[in-house]
């Protein structure tokens, strides 16, 4: 059992973390501060039920999911997975691989990076159906393992490997889109021409 | 099923760390034999690197020290 007068020096570092998704859940920066703001709460009042030694860290997404499900979801209408169109696989590789393959030094770790701005990559990841989003966030930004995110979640593993490969599938789809639409997929543009003007965020 | 169709069936398990060692050793043993599997294992653990990268955000220092404060108001 957890005493509470640690609370805050075990969990306040982790804010950043915690944050950085309720704005991805969210996807509005008042919403995510209250998120977070009820999230600490709760389980600063909770932190008793806490087994110290544990995973802190997923604990706390535990009560951040549940709490935004409970307050945020039922506001939005959530398209059924199978309503959803299938993304193929590697559908950004096979499409800018070869481009980078060709044009771009492998080298380099930081090309790749520099594709797409924080902007994009954000709002490709919000865009994602909440489902897919919130595996993928779990995953790929927090980087929990399968089984911690079928914790978080209350789903079985099998159904958070499905998300996160639909899920990243469709983000891949997503960045393509972005790239696209600067002209960065077209083998005709110059790779190190500077970026264009960043598109607005739908706010 | 060929070599290269098993890799990239298992390519998210591989890069997230949830195969056995066995598939994991087996997996390995063909990127090291087949470029073309490489660039894409490659790519894509490369672009999970961009994604967690770029969705940081700053926490505004008006919400940690309102969530500090709501904390100590409690204990």
């Amino acid at each position: 059992m957890a005493d509470q007068a640690t609370f805050a020096d075990a969990a306040m570092p982790l804010m950043g973390s915690l944050y950085s998704a309720a704005l991805r859940m969210t996807r509005n920066p008042a919403d995510a501060e209250d998120l977070v703001q009820e999230t600490y709460l709760k389980a600063y009042r909770g932190y008793g039920g806490f087994t110290e030694g544990t995973n802190l860290k997923a604990w706390l997404y535990r009560i951040l999911t549940n709490t935004y499900i409970n307050a945020y979801r039922a506001k939005q209408r959530r398209p059924d997975e199978t309503e959803l169109d299938e993304v193929e696989d590697l559908y950004l590789y096979r499409r800018l691989g070869g481009l980078e393959a060709a044009q771009i030094s492998r080298s380099a770790e930081d090309e790749l990076m520099d594709w797409f701005t924080d902007e994009e990559v954000k709002q490709a990841v919000e865009d994602l159906p909440e489902q897919f989003r919130m595996a993928v966030l779990l995953a790929d930004v927090e980087g929990f393992s399968y089984k911690e995110i079928a914790e978080i979640l209350d789903v079985p593993i099998g159904t958070v490997m499905s998300r996160l490969h639909r899920g990243r599938s469709r983000l891949q789809k997503a960045l393509y889109d972005f790239a696209r639409s600067r002209g960065l997929a077209d083998e005709t543009t110059d790779p190190d021409a500077p970026p264009r003007r960043q598109p607005e965020r739908a706010r | 099923m060929d070599d290269c169709s098993d890799a990239l069936h298992e390519l998210y398990q591989y890069l997230d760390g949830e195969l056995t060692e066995e598939r994991r050793a087996i997996i390995s043993t063909h990127l090291n034999a087949c470029g073309e599997c490489f660039e894409a294992f490659d790519f894509q653990a490369e672009l999970r690197q961009v994604v967690a990268y770029k969705c940081r955000d700053e926490v505004p220092e008006a919400l940690k020290s309102r969530i500090a404060g709501l904390i100590s108001g409690e204990a």
